[in-house]
């Protein structure tokens, strides 16, 4: 009996590897291939490196609008979840703690932008865009992408807020505090682990996102690294080791977050579905 | 002296009032404008004819009957909804199947587990536009790592992504290796809030294994079980950026591949070659793709959370 338990469990530790393997291998060829010339690559596709030369890599650097692109990434998504975290935690506060009418109503209204695909919207959003003048620009992407944040944001912010002991604000109230300082100085600071993971759940579909830059920018400076990544694929599609090295280097920064940050990744995107 | 504390209170009161408005109105001016406008205008413009951006005739239901009856609309209407059929069974099964038995797997806590978990969501963190290159590249015919490996135990392989019957399959598995962490991560959560007791008196009531999964946790896991089901299928009917990477915008070969998504934003807005937008089928096409994933997945929530309640 024992003996059989610690057989099995033997075999379920080795699937587990396979399975580890499967999952880790190709970015681990990813990474390798970046090193290798065309040659190499095709010679022995399974190799280690001749040499950890950065050649491609230097190349995707110098020679394409990679940084640029990285930039732009790094810029649209900080603005989007730095805006959609403090609107969002403001209509939460409102929400969570007073009593008003329609309070019910406004928060159905969020709500109810979890439940529709934006991009199914995507034409009159596009029009109006234009209207406004915010085609091919970065506001307008940022502007998009806070829209469809907040429901979210809202969403967790509220559910949070709304567990925090009333006697925190009713003491500040009576010291004399405005009901700004309140919500600043005595109630925010403990939601920060909610804002944590309504950051999170936001940045990563953000950062990652190409529909909505594929459709609304243009202009070769203004694209973002998924978006960029499909030009480059498309210029440099003899060079396969300056291919691979572009995707490594696009893959390099969100992965080294997730390694520091695994714990607070896997809560926060997983989280926004089981709530 | 009262009227004098009425005024004040008035004027606590309004203070209030507009300190609330204060707090809600970035939120929901944004909210208008971005998801309310848009979304009622999506429905009006599936009514109207297009002269280039702007909508111009008024013509009922034109654009949804040519869609869906007149060629050559109806022939790659059809063709695409079977295909994210055909992703969405084919990822129930391969991709949450497996999400399950890693889960189950996982829940024994062997040595390695959290170490395995944050491996099988690494992935998850990745945009769809790597992984699809990343694959891509592995699935080429001559110069891939697939074939590769295929050739050192003596097996030709096959040009996946350029042969009609295999490149559907090849996109799925690459969605499959993505994704498969997530599904994994939210059936784990279900069944660590399986109380241990549970697990304990089944254990020595001498269930084994397969007994424990399939009669315990399974129906206890159900409401993880809705939660994977419904955003699989909103995924499988919204699904762009793989194809898009992988296949091109036309679904190739041959329109193999080709997805409601792809089409959908081929018609809109015109694809490479011909570069033509068509607001007005574009839109009857997101009406009824709208229209068909809220639909489904409220009947398919009303099912799964009777089930639920049920075990």
């Amino acid at each position: 009996m024992q003996h059989g338990e610690r057989l099995k469990n033997g075999l379920i530790q080795f699937l587990l590897i396979v399975n580890a393997f499967i999952m880790l291998y190709p970015l681990v060829v990813m990474v390798l291939s970046a090193f290798k010339t065309n040659a190499e690559l095709f010679a022995s596709p399974f190799a280690l490196p001749e040499s950890f030369s950065l050649a491609n890599a230097g190349r995707v650097w110098s020679e394409t609008n990679f940084v640029r692109y990285l930039l732009n990434s790094v810029t649209i998504t900080a603005v989007s979840v730095v805006v959609i975290v403090v609107f969002g935690t403001m209509a939460a506060y409102a929400i969570a703690r007073y009593r008003f009418r329609l309070s019910g109503a406004v928060f159905m209204f969020f709500l109810s932008g979890l439940m529709v695909p934006l991009k199914l919207a995507i034409i009159p959003l596009f029009i109006q865009l234009d209207l406004l003048g915010l085609i091919d620009t970065r506001l307008g992407l940022v502007l998009v992408y806070v829209a469809m944040g907040l429901p979210s944001a809202v969403f967790i912010m509220t559910g949070f807020l709304r567990t925090l002991p009333g006697e925190l604000e009713e003491s500040a109230r009576i010291e004399g505090a405005s009901e700004l300082r309140t919500m600043l100085q005595v109630m925010l600071p403990l939601a920060r682990p909610a804002m944590v993971i309504a950051a999170i759940q936001n940045a990563v579909p953000i950062w990652n996102d190409f529909f909505f830059p594929l459709v609304f920018i243009s202009t070769d400076r203004l694209k973002t690294l998924p978006q960029g990544l499909t030009v480059f694929m498309g210029e440099y599609n003899t060079d396969w080791g300056v291919l691979f090295a572009g995707l490594t280097l696009s893959a390099l920064p969100i992965t080294l977050v997730y390694i520091v940050l695994s714990r607070q990744f896997i809560a926060g995107l997983t989280q926004g579905a089981i709530k | 002296m009262t009227t004098d504390r009425l005024r004040r209170a008035a004027l606590a009161r309004r203070k209030r009032s507009l300190w609330i408005a204060v707090l809600l109105a970035p939120g929901l001016i944004v909210m208008g404008l971005f998801v309310a406008a848009p979304l009622l205008s999506a429905f009006r413009y599936a009514f109207y004819s297009f002269h280039g951006l702007a909508p111009a005739d008024f013509i009922g239901l034109r654009n949804f009957t040519e869609v869906l009856t007149e060629a050559p609309f109806a022939d790659w209407t059809w063709r695409a909804l079977r295909h994210n059929g055909v992703v969405f069974a084919a990822l129930m099964v391969a991709q949450n199947g497996l999400a399950f038995l890693i889960a189950f797997v996982l829940l024994k806590a062997l040595p390695g587990h959290r170490l395995h978990q944050v491996i099988v969501f690494l992935p998850v963190v990745l945009s769809a536009v790597i992984v699809g290159f990343l694959w891509k590249l592995f699935l080429h015919p001559l110069f891939g790592l697939v074939n590769a490996a295929l050739a050192l135990v003596g097996v030709q392989g096959l040009p996946w992504l350029g042969d009609e019957r295999t490149a559907l399959g090849a996109i799925i598995f690459t969605n499959a290796w993505h994704w498969v962490g997530f599904p994994a991560l939210i059936f784990l959560a279900g069944m660590q809030r399986i109380s241990k007791e549970t697990l304990e008196a089944a254990r020595i009531d001498g269930a084994g294994d397969w007994r424990l999964m399939t009669g315990i946790i399974w129906p206890l896991v159900a409401p993880a079980t809705t939660i994977v089901f419904i955003l699989t299928f909103i995924g499988s009917f919204n699904w762009f950026e793989l194809p898009y990477v992988m296949a091109g915008l036309n679904g190739s070969p041959g329109g193999a591949t080709d997805v409601l998504g792809l089409y959908f934003y081929r018609t809109a807005f015109g694809n490479v070659t011909s570069g033509l937008q068509d607001f007005g089928h574009g839109s009857a096409l997101a009406v009824l793709m709208f229209l068909f994933i809220a639909i489904v997945s409220g009947l398919a929530l009303r099912v799964l959370r009777r089930r639920e309640i049920q075990v």
